[in-house]
């Protein structure tokens, strides 16, 4: 297939259904809208399903419903849409079921605005519902990762029967490029769903999805078995892309659309002699520690760039223990940041010739 | 010797948790013997509420899920609409249906969803210990309304078969009870009939249970099955509310 040009959004939704999800259930909500409606034109003409729910929380249930029969299924919504469906997206931790879940982040708290935010970083990488738990966070930063990722992200959570929590923003979704859907790889070896509660036939036991252990021992053993996986994921599924940071005295922390504008300000920097570069991180959760480790090595100063009050930085921080100083430079309630901006933080931070 | 009394093998053969004189393990076990009767154990899936069924689960041999408290209906959806070939049942309490549920319980109806909900009305929430439940009668003391259930306090009650029954997807709506013999075989019957309406794809179909909570109404289990019949048909009257179905 030719290239074709594309929103961000549109190229989500036409790859989820690439992936074999034939299944989407959603409600509106400003800026994530399109995929619903690309869903409701595409899913009847490929034999598929697009179910308007009446509200978040019913249609985040209807996930853990197909997804508990083993069905590929996707859900989006944008931040306080997302918040609705924590309830559901812990239960589905809990029983261990494969989704994909897409935040269009938009500006908050309360109804907060419609624009283009990454204040829901702690949400989506720390407590997006109750319990000891961690989703699976990819972070795009372009129409076609968009695409790739998504079609990943249905891969990953049936490989390691978890939710896959997708975390885009407003201008990402807006934005339109080029996608070549011909360049999506496809895992092999996807377990069997011999665990899914879809009817027994007679031919097997019952399968019970729950996640309700009164007893503690055998609650304690569920959630370890857990970690266990998480300890997996760890060390084979992160990701993150480095630009210009082998030499760099100066590194820049960002990801998504504010990664876009720091790439930008890294090569304006480079033109200007400064030895700076960027480390974005494609996956969030788990987020790239190892690698950012390493570079608090040769780095002599971190710079995370995020659409909120600084959110990141604390993970930046965390990786590097703290070794070297960690600044941050921020936009709140919309509003993002200009090439100019970041490039004037550079200068600021005094990076080395 | 022949064989008077049987476990239905829809029935899983584990001692149930419910209380002396509960009624929810008589519904538990006429719904496993329709599943026999119809012959349908192995295609269905159950969904489980949260309150005192909430080990369901456990007592049902077909695959089942247990779903967040409220919620399932919603998550009986997401099966059904992937798997319309499977029988899907909702079991649920008045506060996980008609309270924190309620959405989800009117948009199954509206949207005619091809799923049957056994829903058991105990007027008052069992598991957490007796506090006032939507289906709570006025004057009735619970935990939650001590002085009795106030209009003008606590508002009035919500009967469900009634606004179930103003649904234009629901092809079957019955109240029956199962504080006599009477009883118990009128809601097989009715059950049985919600069951095959699925099978028939009529839509919707719900048959609320008069049941029991004797540890929570303070009564013994005797007293709790006249507390049905004298206090609770006639707020909550026996009957088909709405079919469709054309059987
Ligand atoms: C979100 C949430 N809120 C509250 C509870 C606590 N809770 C458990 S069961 C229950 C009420 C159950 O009552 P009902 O549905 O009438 O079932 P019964 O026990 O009477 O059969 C409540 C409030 C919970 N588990 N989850
Ligand atoms: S608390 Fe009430 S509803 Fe629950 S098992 Fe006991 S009698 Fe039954
Ligand atoms: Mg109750």
């Amino acid at each position: 297939m030719a290239k074709v040009l594309m929103k961000g959004n549109e190229a989500i939704a036409e790859a989820a259904i690439k992936a074999g999800c034939l299944h989407y259930f959603g409600y509106p909500i400003t800026p994530q809208t399109e995929i619903a409606e690309y869903m409701a034109k595409r899913m009847p003409k490929v034999g598929g399903l697009c179910l308007q729910a009446e509200s978040e929380v019913a249609a985040i249930n209807m996930i853990y419903g197909a997804a508990s029969s083993g069905t590929r299924c996707m859900t989006s919504s944008s931040s306080p849409g997302i918040s609705l469906k924590s309830e559901g997206i812990s239960y589905i931790v809990g029983c261990d079921l494969p989704c994909v879940i897409l935040n269009v982040q938009r500006g908050g708290p309360g109804l907060g605005g419609i624009q283009p935010s990454q204040a829901d970083y702690y949400q989506a990488t720390k407590a997006l519902g109750h319990g000891d738990m961690h989703l699976f966070v990819l972070a795009p930063s372009s129409v076609q990762e968009m695409a790739e990722l998504t079609s990943e992200a249905f891969d990953i959570a049936d490989t390691y029967r978890i939710p896959v929590l997708i975390l885009a923003d407003g201008a990402l979704g807006q934005m339109m490029e080029p996608v070549d859907f011909d360049l999506i790889k496809k895992r092999e070896d996807i377990p069997e769903k011999d665990w899914a509660a879809c009817g027994h036939e007679g031919k097997r036991k019952k399968n019970i999805i729950t996640s309700l252990f009164l007893n503690p021992e055998e609650l304690e053993n569920s959630v370890l078995a857990r970690y266990e996986k998480y300890k997996k994921i760890d060390e084979n599924e992160v990701r993150y892309e480095k630009f210009m940071t082998d030499d760099a005295d100066i590194v820049i922390v960002a990801y998504g659309i504010t990664s876009r504008i720091c790439k930008s300000a890294v090569t304006a920097a480079r033109a200007k002699g400064i030895k700076v570069g960027l480390l974005r991180p494609i996956t969030l959760s788990p987020f790239p520690s190892d690698e950012l480790k390493k570079l608090s090595q040769t780095a002599s100063k971190f710079l995370t760039v995020e659409l909120n009050m600084g959110q990141m930085i604390t993970d930046v921080k965390l990786a590097i223990e703290c070794s070297k100083p960690v600044e941050f430079l921020g936009r709140t309630g919309g509003s993002i940041m200009t090439v100019d901006d970041v490039l004037a933080k550079i200068e600021e931070m005094g990076g080395n010739k | 010797m022949s064989v008077v009394f049987k476990k239905p093998n829809a029935m899983s053969d584990v001692p149930m948790h419910y209380c002396p004189g509960c009624t929810h393990g008589i519904v538990h076990r006429l719904v496993a013997e329709v599943l026999d009767e119809l012959g349908i154990e192995g295609k269905t899936v159950g969904v489980a509420p949260v309150g005192c069924a909430v080990f369901a689960y456990n007592y049902f041999e077909c695959d089942m899920i247990e779903a967040a408290h409220g919620r399932a209906p919603a998550v009986a959806t997401g099966v059904k609409r992937t798997h319309p070939d499977n029988v899907v049942f909702t079991y649920q309490g008045d506060g996980d249906l008609a309270a924190i549920g309620t959405a989800e319980t009117v948009h199954v109806g509206a949207r005619g969803e091809n799923i049957t909900i056994i829903f058991i009305n105990n007027t008052n929430y069992g598991m957490t210990g007796g506090q006032m439940a939507p289906t709570t009668m006025l004057g009735q003391v619970t935990t939650t309304s001590p002085y009795g259930r106030d209009q003008n306090i606590q508002g009035h009650p919500v009967h469900v078969c009634e606004l179930m029954s103003t649904l234009d997807g629901v092809a079957y709506a019955e109240r029956v009870a199962v504080n006599d013999v009477k009883g118990v075989r009128a809601t097989k019957k009715a059950i049985k009939k919600a069951f095959q309406a699925q099978i028939d794809k009529k839509g919707l179909s719900i048959v609320e249970v008069l049941s029991t909570c004797p540890t929570n109404w303070g009564l013994s289990p005797v007293e709790a099955l006249k507390f049905v019949e004298e206090k609770m048909k006639p707020i909550y009257p026996l009957g088909v509310y709405k079919d469709t179905t054309g059987y």
